[in-house]
């Protein structure tokens, strides 16, 4: 039986011919990844393994990045614990206040994620590698630091979902609009210990900040991973940012999938998930309300990289956001910032009365920089619409592409880039 | 391993920001976190829990987030096990990893009322309303996973290993 394009990266790492769906298998890993709320623990587990140290120094990743820079005492804290602990064990990829950014977003533009990798990471969107072919996922703090110790991981096979991706999409059609439009479809639960394996012509089409958009997102249906092919536009990314060796795998032709669905992108439309369930998603055809919105939120590890900049600046150019709107706009790197410096990006966002922040998850899970106070609502970029996710439990989120949320800021309630110039 | 308590009863796709809001994740310390379990879904909960209680939940239990934090403040709370039709899987895996037992049961799930008083047999995989007098076939971890849970943690079993 033919196995898919997971399987095969996994029974690779574990050493086998072949795996099958459901097998328990332990894996080799090629990098571990934490950030400092997830960290802290592992570092506190990995001190009762009675291990000597990690087992490879070069294969960890701690990027500091929720609370960071420090937000208050305890966080400060968290990070200090963090820092001794790349210092002691002279971990290479540790990245501090200076050379940071958004864990999802620096790892693979630092070269550090490869097609063909296993990579666990204590953070649940730690699917956005898949963007580049490699095998990714979310764990908790105590996987992470078995992972650290061991530079192994135990995997049950998960059986996969085929989206056949084809057409190409509109002007103002992201991979945001995309993931949501399949999240609407199959929930929040529909690929439960699943992985989303992506594929077919309609992929050329989509950018390789599209790519990380979407398999950032996998989570949110409940999948284990999003993996999506290796193409001539992966390949020239991983050949630009990385010096590694990458390994392309494909799903073998006779791969079972549970389900198969068929994307069209020339169909989709921007699209947004309403409060409380990024399941709940809506088409602007379908809003007949006008919902007054208090803030916009550009960022995140989903939505912070540079194509997303460029939307939001390219709608907000010449406009000014609406009356009593506070747009944030927060790049997800140092190198993503340094660059729309350059090309004027942030110029735009500040003369259309937003602020520019330093790389921070902050306002995504409410910690800091955006904070919802009781009954606001805010139309954010980001990949969590939970109760209280970005504040007071009254607070409402609405998902969106950058575009949606740049439109949404200049007209003060939520809006489609569609229809900006029509008025 | 057996465990019985009164039941806390929630709906489908209880996240980890619920059941642990990010607001306290600038602490890692398990006291300080249960004092805040479940705050932004039921603000009684933490004054309402006894030691052993259960929680029973509908579908895909645990969703969102991979905080470890999440399973630790229930595990800290006094709940005993976590019984749902589905579960997030981090949230599924932390929560053997951590020494947190949970069940998959889709028919306990639908039929166990908030406030009933359950018993929970791991080694049998059953459930009993003692309430209502029902009886319910749960879902038994596989062999490797049952050797973490009973090595109570991930931790413990490298360190056996």
């Amino acid at each position: 039986m033919g196995m898919t394009m997971t399987q095969k990266i996994l029974a690779k790492h574990a050493g086998l011919e072949s795996v099958s769906a459901g097998q328990l298998i332990e894996a080799d890993l090629d990098l571990v990844l934490g950030n400092d709320i997830t960290s802290p623990v592992a570092i506190k587990e990995m001190a009762k393994m009675d291990v000597k140290g990690v087992f490879d120094k070069d294969k960890i990743a701690l990027v500091p990045d929720h609370f960071v820079p420090n937000k208050d005492i305890k966080s400060a804290e968290h990070c200090k614990c963090v820092r001794e602990f790349a210092l002691k064990n002279n971990i290479t990829n540790y990245f501090e206040v200076g050379k940071m950014g958004i864990e999802h977003a620096l790892l693979p533009e630092q070269g550090l994620t490869v097609a063909g990798d296993v990579i666990i990471g204590a953070d649940s969107h730690t699917c956005t590698y898949g963007a580049l072919g490699a095998f990714s996922t979310g764990v908790g703090s105590t996987d992470m630091a078995a992972g650290m110790a061991t530079g192994k991981a135990w995997f049950k096979v998960p059986s996969a979902i085929k989206f056949n991706i084809i057409g190409k999409p509109s002007k103002y059609v992201s991979g945001k609009d995309v993931i949501l439009h399949i999240i609407g479809k199959i929930g929040v639960d529909g690929a439960l210990y699943r992985s989303m394996e992506f594929t077919g012509e309609g992929i050329r089409n989509l950018t390789m900040d599209d790519r990380f958009t979407i398999a950032n997102m996998a989570i949110e249906a409940g999948a284990k991973n999003g993996i999506f092919p290796v193409d001539e536009l992966t390949e020239s990314y991983l050949k630009e940012h990385s010096k590694r060796p990458y390994t392309v795998y494909s799903a073998d032709e006779d791969a079972v999938y549970d389900e198969v669905y068929t994307i069209d992108l020339s169909e989709l439309k921007p699209t947004v998930a309403f409060p409380h369930l990024p399941e709940n998603t809506r088409t602007f055809d379908e809003i007949k309300e006008e919902i007054k919105i208090d803030q916009v939120v550009i960022g995140s590890c989903t939505n912070g990289r540079i194509d997303d900049l460029r939307i939001a600046a390219e709608i907000l150019k010449g406009n000014k956001v609406a009356n009593g709107m506070r747009l944030i706009v927060i790049p997800a790197t140092q190198s993503i910032y340094l660059q729309a410096m350059e090309e004027g990006l942030i110029r735009t966002f500040i003369e259309a009365g937003g602020i520019v922040s330093t790389p921070t998850c902050g306002p995504c899970l409410g910690g800091y920089m955006g904070v919802l106070a009781e009954g606001e609502r805010c139309v954010s970029t980001t990949n969590r619409n939970f109760v209280g996710r970005m504040g007071h439990i009254s607070s409402e989120i609405y998902l969106a592409s950058p575009a949606v949320a740049a439109a949404s800021a200049i007209k003060g309630f939520l809006a489609s880039p569609c229809d900006l110039k029509k008025s | 391993m057996k465990a019985q308590g009164k039941v806390f009863k929630y709906a489908d796709n209880v996240d980890t920001d619920v059941i642990i809001p990010a607001r306290y994740l600038n602490s890692s310390d398990p006291r300080e976190l249960a004092a805040h379990c479940m705050e932004d879904i039921d603000k009684d909960f933490v004054n309402k829990v006894n030691k052993g209680d259960i929680i029973v939940a509908r579908k895909n239990f645990g969703c969102g987030s991979s905080r470890e934090h999440a399973p630790i403040a229930i595990k800290e709370s006094g709940i005993s096990c976590v019984i749902a039709e589905t579960f997030a899987r981090i949230f599924y895996r932390n929560a053997i990893n951590i020494g947190l037992p949970i069940m998959e049961c889709a028919e306990a799930s639908k039929a166990i009322n908030a406030g009933d008083e359950v018993s929970v047999d791991f080694d049998e995989g059953i459930i009993t309303d003692i309430t209502t007098g029902q009886t319910f076939k749960g879902q038994a971890f596989p062999e490797f996973m049952q050797k973490i849970v009973k090595a109570e943690g991930l931790v413990n079993y490298i360190k056996n290993r």
